[in-house]
């Protein structure tokens, strides 16, 4: 019973992680191109570029959500297999193109989209099977 | 240069999912109260692979912020997957890991969504 408990805890937990990591990853992705897009000088390899970039409060949003995406993806990876994370994860592709149409107004082709369902399908493929190095494994599914 | 960005954002992917998915396998589970993300910190700052793991996360973000500026994010979030093919590749070659039949279709079919969003 206790037992029971806890693995419905973890489970709850890693739901929440996740949608959370989605969340955040969206409004990351999202405020950072909006912000970038408004810096004057181009990015290159010089260091300060990057550093007065940051004081663009959209791109500053857009760091602090994308920190706090790669802080909930530890700790998601600390509850779940990276063989669940990666497919579930991928889901962040699709929606990082939605909102660049819907809230950045990118032309966005059929051509695009079709690719873009092309990676989530074969991201979920590679995901599935992370974890199966076995011949055996992998054939019995 | 948005292919060469591309590139570096994956390669430093690949290399900071490898030493992060290794490194918190050790570290145990975290949580992300205040509490639990202090002794995230705390595990970074400790363990030398994964803080090395998050320095290519920093690296692959800063590419990342570049090609965000060059480019539309709907081409710049989907085109970063081409990581699933490097680990493919690398898991095999390097890992010398047993690919199966659904990896290789998956890390084709990943390539060929890359292609198509570049197209």
């Amino acid at each position: 019973m206790e037992g029971q408990r806890r693995s419905f805890s973890v489970v709850l937990k890693t739901y929440i992680l996740l949608l959370l990591f989605l969340a955040l990853k969206a409004l990351g992705n999202s405020s950072m191109a909006w912000g970038m897009k408004q810096v004057p000088e181009t990015m290159s390899i010089n260091p300060a570029l990057y550093l007065r970039a940051m004081l663009n409060p959209f791109v500053a949003i857009g760091i602090a959500a994308l920190i706090l995406a790669l802080l909930t993806r530890m700790a998601l990876l600390s509850l779940a297999d990276l063989s669940f994370v990666l497919p579930v994860t991928a889901i962040g592709y699709v929606v990082a193109v939605f909102l660049g149409q819907r809230f950045l107004h990118e032309t966005v082709t059929h051509q695009r989209w079709l690719g873009t369902l092309l990676i989530l399908a074969g991201a979920s493929l590679v995901g599935s099977t992370a974890q199966n190095t076995n011949p055996s494994a992998e054939d019995r599914q | 240069m948005r292919w060469v960005l591309v590139t570096v954002i994956v390669v430093a992917t690949v290399l900071g999912d490898l030493l992060q998915s290794h490194e918190m396998k050790r570290a145990g589970e975290q949580s992300m109260t205040t509490h639990g993300v202090a002794r995230l910190l705390r595990t970074i700052a400790q363990r030398r692979l994964l803080f090395m793991g998050v320095a290519c996360n920093a690296v692959s973000f800063f590419a990342f912020m570049a090609l965000v500026q060059r480019e539309a994010l709907s081409f710049a979030v989907p085109a970063s997957a081409a990581s699933y093919v490097l680990e493919t590749i690398l898991a095999k070659f390097v890992l010398h890991e047993y690919i199966g039949k659904r990896r290789i279709a998956g890390a084709l079919a990943v390539l060929g969504g890359v292609i198509l969003v570049g197209g």
